[in-house]
């Protein structure tokens, strides 16, 4: 642990590790990049992710970049509480007084953070959202685990999310599953600032949308981003996403993060063989 | 050829009080006391094989031949109704297999049995109502995980149970939830009071008698314990309120205070759901 803090940190990732399996003696040195796998020869063993580590600040989008398979989404799992974590550490710090060491939360507690300090916008909208519950609904949830008790303020507080993540105001009391799939992004990005969160996790939140519907949910993201202010991480694989949400960003491969860089740098001059070979795909 | 239950119990060579057996009654004893002691809380047991089918209160008849002894005086009902077909069977069983006295009415009891009714008056301390329950889980609408309901009842997160109210209010106008309706009890547990109907929700909280709910086909047996909060789940500003019908009076003793329920017909009658309380008022003898 390094005992210089930035202040500035909302969200601090320690050298995470996540291993499927039990790993052999010299199973790190047998996986990554280098190697070309992330499967340890000897057990079987997956190193989904290892040593990873960055720091995000308010306002700020931390990108994580690489193609499926690579460990992106398993950290983002891992921060969100959806899997539990090999090693490493995971805090936040919601104010000068407040700083949370999430790993070591119990599972209920953990729960207790997606309430009103991490939100999670995932790619596949039936695992953020109840599809049979109305978008209304979607988004009294969060609130009434808040303990909001009053119909109306529910109801107000509802409408109002939906008018910012421009779901029109007459499809709030309609359910999820009819709407169309950018729609039911943008109802998740509504559920999800329900409680005025300070870090977003979002995670391929455009994929599977048609280029100009993903267009719009991209500005709408980047819109939000800046009006509260969020500690953001964005997982993916599509650099047009990353270029317009992120300032900085890392590369992960088998894994490992083979890069960390300023989202333009990386873009105009990717020093990693594997970073320029995403670039290169991503810009052909 | 027909055996009478009569000569049943009287071939049975062990003789039991009760048709349990000491080693089941003690069994329920102690889901009840596991029950009694943390309130709300669904408690697992060893539901036995009863002389009526699983569904047709088993469970309230589990918990009452348990914890009857030979000085109760018992009460069993179904809706409000004495004379009812299963309050009857019930009742003899009870009675046959106990030798305990019968009662229709509340006040000279001492356990009451019911399906779907608390009696309109006469319980106090000296009570045991036992309630039988066909569905003891009040979240099994929203959550149908074994692991997940567990997981929250555990941490009290009852937050898709609150979605479900407001789902029901935005697509009805009302909360039309009647029977079953979810309480909170002492702030912790939320229970399915289920199968009482919103009318008599009010008479459990802060209740003197003793409550015992019993799930014979689901395996639960849960308590709302003496003198306990049950608090029904409602919007701060959507009043929780009970059935009532404008106007309507019971056809026989004229009362309005009292729970009705419509008899269908070409001129469609209001009853006293509770009939003995109805026979007593008719009486002038409340």
């Amino acid at each position: 642990m390094t005992s210089v803090v930035s202040p500035e940190w909302v969200l601090k990732v320690n050298q995470l590790g996540k291993i499927f399996g039990g790993l052999s003696e010299n199973g790190l040195a047998l996986t990554g990049p280098e190697t070309g796998s992330s499967k340890d020869p000897v057990t079987g063993a997956i190193v989904a992710a290892w040593n990873v580590s960055f720091e995000v600040a308010a306002g700020e989008a931390l990108g994580v970049v690489g193609e499926s398979g690579s460990g992106k989404s398993t950290v983002m799992r891992c921060i969100a509480g959806d899997q539990s974590s090999s090693a490493g550490s995971v805090q936040i710090r919601t104010s000068p007084n407040e700083q949370i060491d999430v790993l070591s939360l119990t599972p209920s507690e953990r729960r207790q953070l997606r309430i009103d300090k991490i939100a999670v916008v995932y790619q596949d909208p039936a695992e953020g959202l109840d599809l049979n519950v109305t978008a209304g609904g979607n988004i009294a949830s969060p609130l009434t685990a808040a303990g909001w008790r009053n119909f109306s303020s529910i109801r107000s507080r509802a409408s109002e999310l939906l008018l910012r993540t421009e779901v029109p105001l007459n499809r709030m009391d309609d359910v999820v599953k009819s709407f169309s799939g950018g729609m039911k992004q943008r109802v998740q990005l509504a559920k999800a600032l329900a409680n005025r969160p300070p870090i977003v996790l979002l995670d391929e939140p455009t994929t599977g949308l048609d280029a100009s519907v993903a267009a719009g949910v991209l500005d709408l993201i980047r819109g939000l981003l800046e009006e509260f202010g969020l500690a953001a991480v964005v997982v993916s694989h599509d650099f047009s996403v990353i270029e317009m949400l992120t300032n900085r960003c890392i590369v992960m491969n088998h894994g490992r993060v083979v890069e960390t860089a300023l989202t333009d740098q990386l873009l105009e001059d990717p020093h990693h063989p594997y970073s320029q070979k995403l670039v290169s795909a991503a810009r052909a | 050829m027909t055996t009478l239950l009569n000569n049943l119990i009287d071939n049975n060579e062990s003789e039991q009080f009760g048709i349990l057996d000491e080693y089941s009654k003690r069994e329920i004893r102690r889901a009840v006391l596991t029950a009694v002691a943390v309130p709300g809380y669904q408690v697992p047991f060893g539901s036995r094989e009863m002389p009526v089918a699983r569904g047709w209160g088993s469970g309230g008849l589990q918990i009452t031949l348990a914890v009857i002894g030979p000085n109760d005086v018992i009460k069993v009902i179904d809706q409000g109704d004495d004379q009812g077909v299963n309050a009857v069977n019930l009742r003899r069983l009870i009675v046959q297999s106990t030798k305990v006295s019968e009662t229709t009415t509340a006040a000279k009891s001492s356990i009451v049995q019911s399906r779907h009714r608390i009696p309109e008056d006469g319980l106090d301390q000296r009570h045991i109502l036992v309630l039988q329950v066909p569905v003891p889980e009040p979240l099994r609408g929203v959550e149908r995980d074994m692991r997940e309901l567990a997981r929250m009842h555990a941490e009290a997160d009852y937050s898709k149970m609150w979605v479900s109210l407001y789902e029901d209010k935005v697509r009805n106008g009302v909360i039309t939830q009647t029977t079953g309706y979810p309480c909170l009890v002492n702030d912790r547990y939320v229970i399915a009071t289920t199968p009482i109907p919103r009318w008599d929700i009010p008479k459990l909280d802060h209740s003197p008698f003793l409550t015992l709910f019993g799930a014979g086909r689901e395996k639960r047996i849960y308590a709302v314990p003496p003198f306990t909060k049950v608090e029904p789940l409602t919007f701060e500003d959507v009043p929780f309120e009970v059935e009532k019908t404008e106007g309507a009076t019971c056809s026989q003793c004229g009362s309005n205070s009292s729970f009705l329920v419509e008899i269908p017909g070409a001129l469609s009658r209001w009853v006293c759901s509770d009939t003995d309380w109805c026979e007593r008022n008719l009486e002038g003898n409340l």
